[in-house]
């Protein structure tokens, strides 16, 4: 029986799950918000939002204590002067987390990790747009190669027909299309994301 | 060494696979683009969660 057993090993030792939560923290406290698996993120949470509710005091015993899980100083005192302000109104419920779908190649779920404030970016930044697009290339990849493997006539006919509102009736088929392309492009686009995604791992 | 003595009939064979069949994966309509979409995931037709969450820009071109 697995009766009041907490948590998930993730199939580290001890050493190894918090390192993999400091590497991880350092990310999430960097770039607001990182995409992992469902698993590692559900794990991360209450870890994260301990941070956050300590930094919040901004005392110096909270620093030491943080410090021990974000080694890296300069995350760190962005957490305490820019992250925990944020959430001065708040008692926990920092983060969210929001499934985005199977990972190509082992099928592991994902989801995003961010701050409930996360305004994502709009179009701007290269950089961060393209590793957006990628990761959504990731997720539709896997999906299209589903549809294109088990009901392809079905899922063209439900774009048709489903896509009433706005431009969507023009744009559901070229969409499909490009899925397919996108699928295609798969190892360059993965190729690209894979450094940041073994980092947020 | 202990062998099979008879070979199993396609019947045998057929009978013991009317179980294996798989069922379809869950699936739900996205409220925003009313794509399908999986249940409880970011839409990845639109990028869409819950309505006013938009979580991951499509824009492939």
């Amino acid at each position: 029986m697995r009766h009041r057993v907490h948590g998930r090993k993730l199939g580290r030792t001890t050493a190894h799950r918090k390192a993999l939560f400091r590497n991880q923290l350092i990310a999430l406290f960097t770039h607001e918000r990182i995409v992992t698996t469902v698993a590692k993120a559900k794990e991360l949470r209450p870890v994260a939002e301990r941070m956050v509710t300590l930094a919040a005091s901004g005392s110096l015993p909270a620093r030491r204590r943080v410090a021990t899980m974000v080694p890296d100083k300069a995350v760190a005192k962005r957490l305490f002067d820019e992250i925990a302000p944020r959430f001065a109104g708040r008692s926990g419920g920092y983060t969210r987390i929001v499934r985005v779908g199977p990972r190509r190649g082992d099928g592991a779920t994902l989801a995003v990790i961010e701050f409930v404030d996360y305004v994502p970016h709009t179009k701007g930044e290269s950089g961060q747009e393209s590793s957006k697009t990628s990761l959504m290339d990731r997720a539709r990849g896997m999906f299209g190669a589903k549809k294109n493997g088990e009901k392809a006539g079905e899922t063209a006919e439900a774009a048709e027909t489903a896509a009433t509102p706005l431009e969507e009736e023009a744009a559901a088929p070229e969409a499909e299309a490009q899925a397919e392309a996108a699928a295609d492009e798969q190892p360059a686009g993965q190729s690209e994301e894979s450094g940041e995604a073994e980092k947020n791992d | 060494m202990a062998n099979p003595k008879r070979r199993h009939s396609k019947a045998r064979r057929n009978k013991r696979r009317a179980h294996d069949a798989l069922t379809q994966p869950g699936w739900s309509v996205c409220p925003t683009c009313f794509e399908p979409k999986p249940p409880h995931c970011v839409c990845p037709h639109c990028g869409s969660y819950r309505g006013r969450t938009v979580i991951e820009v499509e824009e492939l071109d």
